[in-house]
C-alpha cells in the first residue's frame, strides 16, 4: 500500500509539493490554516488526487508531514499532533510575509532549529526550502538522468534524513545531505543555496562555501561571538 | 481558443529609472515624462492597454498611477488607461474609486483599475497599516470595492476603516461601471477570491514556464462556476524586451531585466539568477527577450497554452535605455503583435 504524505499548507508551495507527491505515488493529504471547505476547490483543481483535509486529520493519518506555511506562523502548529512524526521543513523566513522577525534570522541558530525546539517530539528534517516552487514544477527528472536538479537536506538524525532523501529521490530530485539541523542555516534566505536549482555537485560546493558569503561570515562571526562569553 | 483578432495586447511600466540619450539616468520626474511619451508612442501604434504599477521604492518613479494616466489620458485616445496593480490594501477602497472614476471622465471610459496585494510590502508601514492584517484588510477592502462599483447608495461596516451608512460617491461613471480585474502573483486563495467577486484576473508570470498557470486557469473557471459568476478570458504579465537581433535582445535582457530581479531577490536572500537559469527563462521560462519573431513565438505558445485573452508585456525594467524601451514598444506594436496573431490564426 502507498505511504500517506501530509502536506501542512495549501499555497504555492504546499500545491507543488503535492503534485510532485502524487506523481511519486503517494497518497496525499493537503491541509491549509482553517477548513477543509476553504481549500477543497484549490486541492481538487491543483492537485486532483490529493484529499483536502484538516492539519488535525493529516497529522493524525500520515506519518510524514511537509510543513509548507509561512514560517511566521510555525508556532501556530500542534506539537502533540506532531508527535513522533518525521517532519520536513520547508518554510523560509520571508519578510515580505512575516514581517520583520528577527527570531528567525537569529544567526545563531537555524530557522529549522527553532522549528525542532517547538516540535519537541518529532524528527524534524529540513528539506525543499532553498529551490523555487517554480523550479520545482518545472526540473524533476527521472533518476540518473542528465540535467537532474539537487534538493539539500540537513537533520540530525540518519534515520530520518534517509526518509527526506527517499521523499527528495522520488520527487525527481538528487538528495544532498548539508548536514545536522544546524547546517540549515546554509540553506537559508541569504546562502549562496537560497534559490539554486542546479545539479547536486553545484550544490555541494555551493553549501562548502557558506562560509565565504556575507551571510557565511555573520553567522561566523556571531557564533564566535557567543563561543567566547 | 479565444478568436486571435480578438486578443488584448498592453505594456506595463513600474516607472523604472531609464538613460537618456547621454548614457545617463534620468530623473524620477523624466522618467514619468518618458512613460507619458511612451504610452503616446503606444496609443498611436494601436497598442490597447497601458498599465502602470504603484510602488514606493528609489527604483520606480511611479506611485501614484492614476495621476500619471490622467496625464496620457489627456493626450491619447484609443488606450485603455490601466493600474498594475493598484496596492487596495493599503488604500482607501472609496478613494481608489473616486479617483479611477475622475480618470474615466477625463479618458472618456478608458479606466481600468486593477488590484493587487502587491508584491512589495513597503507601502504598509508608509500609510500606517500593519503587515499582519494583510489578508483582513485585503479581503475587507475588495469587498468594499466590489460594493462601491455598484454605484449606488453604500452601507458598509468592517474592522479596516469607517463605515459606510447610506453613502453615495462620485463622480458617476457614464458607463455605470468602471472596470475592475484582479492581478495574482499565483497564490491559489487570490485566485478564488477573485472568481468569487466575478473580477477577471491577470496573472504575474515572472519566472518559470508559463506551464505551471494552466491548472491555476482551470482554477479560476472552476471557482467562478461554483460561486455562480462571470469569468472572462484571463490575462497574464510578463518581462521582456524585444530588439532587431536576439544577440541584442539577450544583451539588454541580461544587463537590466535581470539585474533588477536580482536587486529584488537579494533584499529576499534570493541567491542571484546564473546565465544558466536566465537563458533558461528565456527559452523556456518567462522572460521575453529576442528578435520580434523570436518573442512571437514565444509569446504564441504560451497565450494558446493558457488560452489567455490579454497579454501585457513589462516592457522596460532596470536601466534600459529610453530608446531601446521605444524599439522595444515599436517593435512589439508593428512587428510581434501582428505576428503572433498570424501564428495563432494559422492553428
Amino acid at each position: 500500500m502507498a505511504e500517506t504524505l501530509g502536506i501542512l499548507g495549501a499555497g504555492k508551495l504546499g500545491t507543488v509539493l503535492g503534485q510532485l507527491a502524487v506523481a511519486a505515488g503517494y497518497n496525499v493529504l493537503i491541509a491549509g490554516s482553517g477548513s477543509k471547505e476553504k481549500i477543497e476547490l484549490t486541492v481538487e483543481t491543483l492537485v486532483p488526487q490529493a484529499v483536502p483535509t484538516t492539519a488535525a486529520v493529516a497529522c493524525q493519518q500520515a506519518d510524514t508531514i511537509i510543513l509548507a506555511l509561512p514560517l511566521g506562523k510555525y508556532l501556530t502548529l500542534s506539537p502533540s499532533a506532531l508527535a513522533g512524526k518525521t517532519v520536513i521543513d520547508a518554510m523560509n523566513y520571508w519578510w515580505e510575509v512575516d514581517g520583520p522577525r528577527p527570531d528567525l534570522t537569529d544567526p545563531h541558530r537555524s530557522s529549522s532549529e527553532l522549528v525542532a525546539a517547538f516540535l519537541k517530539k518529532s524528527h524534524v528534517v529540513k528539506a525543499f526550502n532553498h529551490i523555487g516552487y517554480h523550479d520545482l514544477f518545472d526540473e524533476p527528472r527521472p533518476h540518473g538522468q542528465a540535467g537532474r536538479k539537487a534538493v539539500a537536506i540537513a537533520g540530525d538524525e540518519q534515520k530520518y534524513v534517509e526518509k527526506a532523501a527517499e521523499l527528495v529521490e522520488r520527487f525527481g530530485f538528487d538528495p544532498v545531505y548539508a548536514g545536522p539541523l544546524a547546517a540549515g542555516i546554509r540553506m537559508e534566505p541569504g546562502s549562496a543555496v537560497f534559490g539554486a536549482n542546479v545539479a547536486a555537485d553545484e550544490l555541494k560546493k555551493l553549501l562548502a562555501d557558506f562560509e565565504k558569503t556575507k551571510r557565511g561570515k555573520e553567522v561566523f562571526l556571531a557564533r564566535k561571538k557567543a563561543e567566547r562569553n | 481558443m479565444i478568436d486571435p483578432q480578438k486578443i488584448v495586447f498592453g505594456l506595463d511600466s513600474f516607472g523604472d529609472i531609464p538613460t537618456d540619450d547621454a548614457n545617463k539616468l534620468m530623473t524620477q520626474a523624466q522618467a514619468i515624462r518618458q512613460v507619458v511619451t511612451e504610452a503616446k508612442v503606444a496609443d498611436e501604434l494601436g497598442i490597447d492597454v497601458i498599465a502602470l504599477g504603484e510602488h514606493h521604492r528609489s527604483e520606480y518613479a511611479i506611485s501614484s498611477p492614476e495621476t500619471v494616466l490622467a496625464g496620457i489620458a489627456t493626450q491619447t485616445k484609443q488606450i485603455t488607461l490601466a493600474s498594475g496593480v493598484t496596492v487596495l490594501s493599503s488604500d482607501d477602497p472609496v478613494r481608489v474609486y473616486e479617483r479611477f472614476a475622475t480618470l474615466d471622465a477625463l479618458s472618456n471610459g478608458r479606466a481600468e483599475v486593477v488590484l493587487g496585494r502587491g508584491s512589495f510590502t513597503e507601502s504598509f508601514p508608509l500609510f500606517g497599516y500593519d503587515l499582519s492584517d494583510y489578508d483582513l484588510l485585503f479581503e475587507e477592502k475588495i469587498n468594499l470595492f466590489s460594493r462601491l462599483l455598484e454605484e449606488g447608495t453604500i452601507t458598509w461596516s468592517g474592522k479596516t476603516r469607517a463605515a459606510l451608512d447610506g453613502i453615495e460617491v462620485f463622480p458617476k461613471t457614464e458607463k455605470g461601471h468602471l472596470a475592475t480585474r484582479v492581478a495574482v502573483g499565483g497564490s491559489p486563495e487570490s485566485v478564488v477570491r477573485a472568481a468569487r467577486y466575478g473580477f477577471p484576473i491577470t496573472l504575474a508570470i515572472i519566472g518559470g514556464s508559463p506551464k505551471r498557470f494552466t491548472s491555476y486557469v482551470k482554477l479560476y473557471q472552476k471557482a467562478a462556476q461554483k460561486f455562480g459568476t462571470q469569468t472572462a478570458p484571463i490575462a497574464f504579465h510578463s518581462h521582456g524586451v524585444i530588439a532587431d537581433s536576439d544577440e541584442e535582445a539577450m544583451t539588454l535582457a541580461w544587463e537590466h531585466i535581470r539585474k533588477s530581479m536580482v536587486r529584488i531577490g537579494n533584499e529576499r536572500g534570493w541567491v542571484p539568477m546564473s546565465r544558466t537559469q536566465f537563458e533558461q527563462e528565456v527559452k523556456q521560462g518567462s522572460i521575453y527577450a529576442g528578435s520580434p519573431e523570436t518573442v512571437a513565438q514565444k509569446l504564441a505558445a504560451a497565450i494558446r497554452q493558457l488560452g489567455a485573452g490579454r497579454f501585457e508585456l513589462a516592457y522596460g525594467a532596470g536601466e534600459l535605455a529610453a530608446t531601446k524601451r521605444l524599439r522595444t514598444i515599436e517593435l512589439y506594436a508593428t512587428k510581434v503583435i501582428p505576428r503572433v496573431r498570424e501564428i495563432l490564426a494559422e492553428e
